[in-house]
């Protein structure tokens, strides 16, 4: 029987306080709570599909609300062949969402025009919109979809959350600290 | 109306107009003038039972005259019929008389024309490009056009860029070696 210690704490909240950086916290809850904008332009649009449901199912990682208003979003996973007549039309949804906001390009299209080497076929959604993780694959199966996601979660962890959002109250911080 | 009769009444109605006719494979293709167009169709599709256009294609032999061929592919549902109507028309004229009040689904395939290739069709009730945007300055399908296109600019509507072929275009090679070896890549992999 292993001997128990009284806390310095009132017992009343004792393990419902834990102690963590307010960067951890914030990327914590943003990562486990990613809301996807699908914007789905070809082929990939299907295995995204098939990672929503149930056989793959997004929602272990907390990313099934799939919405389709950027309003509500914030990754954007750019699914398909995106062509110059689309292109601005991305941009402009990417646009919408709100920060904080990621980028994931699915598929050998979306990350450098694939095999579409054309006059008619944007060279890599990245040429428009900051891109945070590229996937390989024509079309990538939904584990490599998953696995892109999942990076994009260990990206968010590794995030200065609080100083990007509020960078003058962290300067201010700072100056009283010092 | 048998495969025969069809053709050999088309022939009794328009033999002086009908160019050339050519057998490949069992398939029919006459050869007609732009300007007999309209009143061929017309007798394809109320005489000879020719209602479904199956499809309308346009060819660009660049350097040649005349410089676009264009393509009718009809189809007759009720005596199982395949017929095919070509005519030239040359880059000055650029011009073709419309289907489209005769067969409606004419419409958008002669607007992909008018957009991929550049040939105008005289009374389309809606000629405008279909797949490019209203304002794209080329037309990408011509032979003189590159495969890696040219750039254009519209502010807010849409813009090109010219794509880095990277050494391609690349065709793969019919064998039965791996496809490492039938896909050639951009790099040498070596590098």
């Amino acid at each position: 029987m292993p001997e128990t210690h009284s806390s310095a704490y009132d017992s009343k909240i004792e393990g419902n306080v834990i102690f963590t950086r307010l960067d951890a916290a914030l990327n914590w809850v943003r990562k486990n709570s990613l809301w996807p904008m699908p914007m789905g332009l070809a082929c990939c649009a299907i295995e995204l599909m098939a990672t929503a449901a149930s056989r793959f199912d997004i929602a272990r990682f907390g990313a099934e609300v799939m919405r389709f208003s950027p309003r509500q979003c914030d990754v954007m996973i750019v699914a398909g062949t995106v062509t110059y007549k689309m292109a601005l039309a991305v941009k402009r949804i990417y646009e919408q969402m709100p920060e904080p906001k990621w980028v994931i390009a699915m598929g050998a299209c979306a990350s450098t025009g694939g095999m579409y080497r054309s006059y008619a076929v944007l060279q890599g959604i990245d040429q428009l919109l900051p891109v945070d993780v590229y996937i390989s694959g024509c079309p990538p199966r939904p584990e490599a979809l998953l696995a892109g996601l999942m990076k994009l979660q260990e990206k968010i962890s590794r995030e200065r959350s609080f100083a990007k959002q509020k960078p003058e109250l962290v300067e201010r911080l700072e100056e009283a600290l010092s | 109306m048998s495969r025969e009769e069809t053709f050999a009444s088309l022939s009794k109605s328009f033999g002086e107009k009908i160019q050339c006719k050519t057998e490949f494979r069992d398939e029919t293709a006459y050869t007609i003038a732009a300007s007999d167009l309209r009143g061929i169709a017309k007798f394809c599709r109320d005489e000879l039972a020719f209602d479904y256009l199956l499809d309308i294609t346009s060819i660009d032999n660049f350097g040649e005259e005349p410089r676009f061929e264009i393509v009718y592919e009809l189809y007759s549902m009720p005596h199982a019929v395949h017929l095919r109507l070509k005519l030239q028309v040359s880059e000055d004229a650029g011009e073709v008389d419309t289907v489209s009040d005769i067969w409606p689904t004419a419409n958008w395939h002669e607007r992909e024309i008018y957009d991929m290739m550049g040939i105008k069709f005289k009374g389309h009730p809606d000629l405008r490009r279909i797949l490019m945007w209203d304002g794209y300055p080329f037309f990408p399908l011509r032979k003189d056009f590159p495969l890696e296109g040219l750039p254009s600019e519209m502010p807010d509507v849409a813009f090109t860029k010219v794509t880095s072929m990277e050494g391609g275009p690349f065709v793969t090679v019919p064998s039965t070696a791996t496809s490492k070896d039938r896909e050639p890549r951009a790099r040498p992999p070596e590098l």
